[in-house]
């Protein structure tokens, strides 16, 4: 009895300090979300006052528009939205096709192909932006958007990774029937492969998205024009002066955010499967 | 004349390489040419206006003259060695976390998970706001406990530990991963080890470990790969603080986050010494290409460990 009782009583000892540690994990991650959220909700004032306290002392909106107002944020947020819609659109077309070459058409090359794609991942981009900077601006393409979108339509390792790994999954026996009926390589891609990989599609569109957007390097090393900026340059203006105005800054950086987690909300599953099958992602 | 038809080999072959040509032109476009012309320009001195002039080995007596380039390998290699076990262990953690059975699961999993596909720049703002010495959220928490929290990212002993928290925030890709892993080791494992009355402590160091070693190496790996290219949160994290007082200039406080890779950038773009930055960064290359071939060595692993593809 007394046993029992112990092995009980341990148990449920064990439970608590489980959910103990869940719950105060799960504070310590998503508190950063709530820092961002309440501080944009705070005067600025409130902001910097002793004792800071969590929440507002009082809840103000004013800091959305004069955030939105204090910097051409929204020429910023359609620059941005532009080179991410090109960079989707180009990652798009040539993903599937560069991986379907890899994972279904018998060459010698594929093999090479599909080792030299996961060694590029792997070429840090210090060494490769002082050249690609000095050739971009002797074409006088710096401070144009050709340097951020021109990449997307070579394809990006990573994606045509993921979508070699998709392709391999579809059964060769299908578009053998399909060379029977006389279906050329192109047709059998376009019109056998291409229907059955919508979700892997969404997934590396996802994936574009994401990347294009949040992109900081590339924009920071080819644009200097400030109406040129996107947002993740243009977020650094609330900065540039002596003290910042974090009250500010933290809306624009919700606005910021909120298509990536709108994205996310909506295509969670996407998200999880294409790293999990990958596992590349570090 | 008689054209002569392609037998089935040569057909695939064109149409292999005609599918590929994208990436292939884009391989030479964006990795060859610039990781060739960027070994020609580490023997050159040259800045964006000035074409490349060569001054043989310079650049890398300059380097190792550079007391400035030690402190940054020092700085980049407490990433690499601090970090990224840091970062592996709380991924395997939070990952355990959510592959058990528990109310709330796809919540917690979610917070675990989100703040990686956050864009890095507000990211890092937050975190800058956050570890405010004064005014900062972490800073008053702590007080709640009676700790007098330190000045984190203005006090030079203190910002590679910031940075170590902000990393940890960042792991739900890798904690993917190691889900993915976990999941896949099979149950009857840890039922036969039941019967034998194992806890859960000795099945997670006896079997759990063991099944996912392969992963866990893979990642620790590449882990260290991405810790040698840290730098894009140090840019914004020093432009950011340049103006505060104790914030410290190009590398943070004593240069106590001048990454390698930061230090690279800003000999490039703030210097304008462009040779002097391909040769420090083709170092680098040679650091993390030997590094790729370690881990494509631990992928053969990975992939004869599941039976092979």
């Amino acid at each position: 009895m007394n046993k029992y009782l112990s092995v009980q009583t341990k148990k449920i000892i064990g439970k608590i300090l489980f959910y103990g540690l869940v719950f105060v994990l799960t504070i310590i991650f998503i508190s950063p979300f709530l820092v961002m959220v309440l501080t944009s909700f705070k005067t600025n004032n409130d902001a910097f006052t002793i004792p800071v306290k969590l929440l507002p002392r009082e809840w103000v909106a004013e800091n959305y528009p004069a955030a939105l107002a204090a910097i051409p944020y929204f020429k910023y947020m359609g620059n941005t939205a532009f080179i991410t819609f090109v960079s989707i659109c180009g990652q798009l077309l040539v993903t599937p096709m560069v991986a379907y070459s890899l994972a279904k058409i018998k060459w010698k090359g594929a093999d090479i192909i599909s080792g030299l794609v996961m060694a590029t991942m792997m070429v840090p981009i210090t060494v490769t932006m002082v050249p690609m900077y000095k050739i971009y601006s002797m074409l006088g393409l710096t401070n144009t958007y050709v340097p951020l979108i021109l990449p997307a339509f070579f394809g990006k390792a990573f994606y045509i990774v993921i979508a070699r790994q998709f392709f391999a999954g579809i059964p060769n026996s299908l578009l053998e029937a399909a060379k029977i009926d006389g279906a050329s390589e192109f047709q059998r891609f376009y019109k056998i492969a291409l229907p059955l990989c919508k979700s892997v599609m969404t997934t590396i569109g996802i994936y574009a998205f994401l990347d294009a957007w949040s992109d900081y390097l590339y924009p920071l090393i080819f644009i200097t024009k400030p109406d040129r900026y996107t947002l993740s340059l243009g977020l650094q203006q609330y900065m540039s002066e002596y003290s910042v105005d974090w009250a500010r800054l933290m809306a624009a950086a919700v606005v910021f955010v909120l298509p990536v987690i709108i994205c996310f909300a909506v295509f969670q599953k996407n998200f999880v499967e294409g790293i999990a099958t990958s596992g590349l992602k570090a | 004349m008689k054209r002569r038809k392609l037998n089935q080999t040569q057909r695939d072959f064109v149409n292999g390489l005609l599918f590929a040509s994208p990436w292939i032109i884009g391989f030479f476009a964006f990795s060859v040419y610039p990781l060739i012309s960027s070994l020609y320009y580490s023997f050159t001195k040259f800045n964006a206006v000035t074409s490349p002039e060569w001054v043989g080995l310079d650049n890398f007596i300059d380097i190792i003259n550079d007391s400035l380039v030690w402190k940054s390998l020092g700085n980049t290699l407490f990433m690499v060695f601090v970090s990224t076990p840091v970062n592996l262990f709380v991924a395997l953690l939070l990952a355990s976390i959510v592959c058990s059975n528990f109310k709330g699961r796809g919540f917690v999993r979610t917070a675990f998970f989100l703040p990686s596909i956050i864009p890095m720049v507000a990211a890092t703002m937050v975190w800058i706001w956050m570890f405010d010495p004064t005014y900062g959220y972490i800073n008053n928490v702590l007080s709640w406990f009676g700790i007098n929290g330190p000045a984190w990212l203005m006090d030079a002993d203190y910002t590679k530990w910031a940075l170590v928290i902000m990393g940890t925030w960042n792991t739900g890709t890798t904690m993917l991963v190691c889900m993915a892993s976990l999941q896949s080791v099979p149950k009857s494992y840890y039922e036969s080890a039941e019967i034998d009355g194992a806890g859960k402590i000795s099945k997670f160091f006896n079997i759990t470990i063991p099944c996912i070693a392969h992963v866990l190496v893979y990642q620790a790996v590449l882990g260290m790969i991405n810790a040698f290219q840290y730098f894009q949160q140090v840019y914004i994290i020093t432009t950011a603080n340049s103006g505060v007082k104790g914030g410290g200039a190009a590398g943070g406080p004593e240069n106590s986050i001048l990454m390698y890779p930061l230090y690279i950038f800003r000999n490039a773009f703030s210097y304008l010494k462009m040779g002097k930055a391909s040769a420090m960064a083709w170092l680098l290359f040679i650091v993390v290409a030997l590094m790729t071939i370690i881990m494509t060595k631990v992928t053969k692993k990975v992939t004869e460990n599941a039976g092979g593809e």
